[in-house]
């Protein structure tokens, strides 16, 4: 693995005079190059522009529709909510964002890869570009990553329009939003990156079952982690391991810092620790699948 | 002299799993700036992995390949920008057109627009592919496809083009519009490396062929060399519908001069002779004993070598 990953480092690296025809400027098509995979998941992102946005809008409009907006009228308040506490829309914006970044992470990495691993091999042109391969799987994540901003964006309007007794975000520290917003969707793209590069197209229904929705469900999305810790404390405890709790917990801090969460040191730190973690099993699985 | 473009040097590639696999086995190969070379050898001969490991997508177990001076091992992003490739299967990009499949290709190598529409525009023209610039590559037959495989390698004007196995499930018409297609390469002086198990596309194509089997090379040179050195020899393959006392036929045979080898076969015989106008006669006298059903005449070619080289057949 260590040998992979030096020897795909090569590009701008080469010792003077070992290889004569490399040309000058070989960082400039090191750059060109990874602007030309950005645009061409972008070509095909604007071809696909209407299901993207029903992909990634329609589980959170339906989510507050119905329990944000159907239950507390049927009610006639809110029975999810904690008598006295944050609304039940205030505790779940932060965590519908989370669900956004998670699935649209998740959609926008494994699901294409998983197909381009498959039988049509149409990953192939882009590995014989000109870059280093774990840059190639570094584009990957990082044009889910956009994507995934966007669609936690979008969760911010909703959650102010659709619930009864409206929600509003109160964000303190733009930085601490931009620096979880960001880890949290590269975060999803690198766990995108592992199903997508380890999984086969047939199993992919399966893995969305067995592992995505119970990491959602059990993610602190629905409800806070200081809550389950003084409720349910073995589980509180539990789902440390789960990355889900700290992209929910970072964007509560971000976006409601009235609700109770996470100190946000703690969130950056597990943010970064499981990106890289991710990342690294995913760029090892995606060598896997190109190398041989 | 021309530069060497390829160089591959003691090349060995083994596949350790429950069951080892040597699939090259010590490989030198170089191509000249400009040549067409085929790698001729039956499925499962290390052509594939040859050129994987040549195209950066397979490290070897040893030796070394350099492309342009670079080695593919140590540098293989670098390798890459020298390097063109079609592969067996269509790659195409499903969720492009034919013409942005070329048009991102080019970007992939670091053109700018306005050079990658224009270098796009430039092979739909060359290729024949105008008409069909925007259609989506599941619409295209296996022919079209694979022109546009062709166009898409040389888009970024690769040093050297790996074709591996180009006319793999072709229909012959267009196997031919692919041969003018590499042909035509020649003409822009881009050296080729094939691979192929058609005899007479190696035959054809080529301006030098290695002979492989097991991951070796067992000969090397232009097919007309080839062809000479290791005997202009036609091969007779009789089927016979008994074989009792077909030992003192062979004998007989062997005896004498314009035969270089005689054997059983689980059909009957096969006979390697230098052309000769009387052994022919004599062969059809001295099998009708034994219920002569058919015979087969393999004039002289590459795949006379082949089996006079490795005992056995390329589509074995």
């Amino acid at each position: 693995m260590s040998k992979t990953g030096n020897r795909e480092q090569g590009i701008g690296n080469g010792e003077p005079g070992a290889t004569p025809n490399i040309q000058p400027g070989g960082t400039g098509i090191f750059f060109k190059a990874f602007l030309g995979l950005l645009l061409r998941d972008l070509r095909v992102l604007t071809r696909e522009f209407i299901p993207f946005l029903l992909r990634v809008g329609m589980q959170p409009l339906l989510f507050l529709f119905v329990f944000t907006f159907i239950l507390p009228h049927m009610a006639g308040g809110n029975p999810l909510a904690s008598g006295g506490g944050p609304s039940f829309g205030t505790i779940i914006l932060p965590g519908l964002m989370a669900v956004a970044i998670m699935f649209s992470g998740i959609a926008a990495v494994a699901l294409p890869l998983s197909s381009e691993f498959g039988i049509t091999r149409e990953i192939d042109d882009r590995v014989m570009c000109p870059l280093p391969l774990w840059a190639v799987a570094l584009e990957k994540v990082c044009f889910s990553a956009m994507q995934s901003i966007v669609a936690a964006l979008l969760v911010i309007p909703m959650a102010y329009y659709i619930p009864a007794v409206p929600v509003r975000a109160d964000v303190h520290s733009w930085l601490l939003l931009a620096l979880v917003l960001v880890l949290a969707s590269l975060l999803a793209g690198s766990l995108g990156l592992v199903i997508g590069s380890t999984v086969s197209p047939k199993q992919i229904g399966l893995v969305f079952s067995i592992i995505v929705v119970p990491i959602t469900f059990l993610g602190c999305v629905y409800y806070t982690w200081a809550g389950l810790l003084k409720n349910v404390t073995w589980l509180a405890v539990a789902v440390l391991f789960n990355p889900i709790v700290y992209m929910s917990e970072g964007l509560r801090a971000a976006v409601t810092p009235g609700v109770a969460h996470m100190p946000w040191w703690a969130i950056l730190i597990a943010l970064v620790f499981f990106t890289s973690a991710l990342g690294r099993l995913g760029l090892r699985g995606f060598l896997r699948r190109v190398l041989s | 002299m021309k530069p060497l473009i390829v160089e591959i040097e003691a090349l060995t590639k083994v596949y350790e799993s429950k069951l080892r696999v040597v699939a090259v086995d010590g490989i030198d190969l170089e191509l000249k700036q400009g040549e067409i070379f085929g790698l001729l050898g039956p499925n499962g001969a290390g052509k594939t992995t040859t050129i994987s490991i040549c195209t950066t997508r397979t490290l070897p177990t040893s030796g070394t390949v350099r492309i342009a001076g670079i080695d593919v091992v140590q540098h293989p992003a670098h390798a890459r920008r020298h390097i063109g490739v079609v592969p067996q299967f269509n790659t195409l990009d499903r969720s492009l057109t034919v013409y942005e499949n070329l048009y991102y290709h080019c970007r992939y190598f670091g053109f700018s627009h306005s050079s990658a529409r224009a270098r796009s525009l430039e092979l739909l023209s060359q290729f024949l592919l105008t008409e069909r610039k925007d259609v989506y590559p599941a619409a295209l037959s296996g022919g079209l496809a694979q022109r546009v495989q062709i166009a898409r390698a040389i888009a970024h004007r690769p040093t050297v083009l790996f074709l591996d196995e180009p006319s793999a499930g072709l229909d012959p018409q267009s196997r031919m519009a692919m041969w003018t297609a590499v042909e035509g390469l020649r003409k822009e002086g881009i050296t080729v490396l094939l691979t192929t198990h058609y005899m007479e596309e190696a035959d054809s194509l080529s301006d030098r062929v290695a002979i492989i089997d097991y991951g070796r090379v067992l000969a090397l040179g232009s097919p007309e060399k080839l062809k000479s050195t290791f005997g202009a020899h036609t091969i007779y393959d009789l089927k016979l519908k008994s074989n009792e006392g077909l030992e003192a036929v062979i004998a007989s045979l062997k005896a004498r001069e314009d035969v270089t080898s005689a054997e059983a076969t689980p059909a009957g015989l096969r006979v390697i002779a230098a052309s000769s106008e009387g052994l022919l006669p004599d062969l059809v006298q001295a099998a009708a004993r034994f219920g002569l059903r058919d015979l087969e005449i393999t004039e002289p070619s590459l795949e006379t070598v082949f089996i006079r080289l490795t005992g056995r057949d390329l589509r074995e």
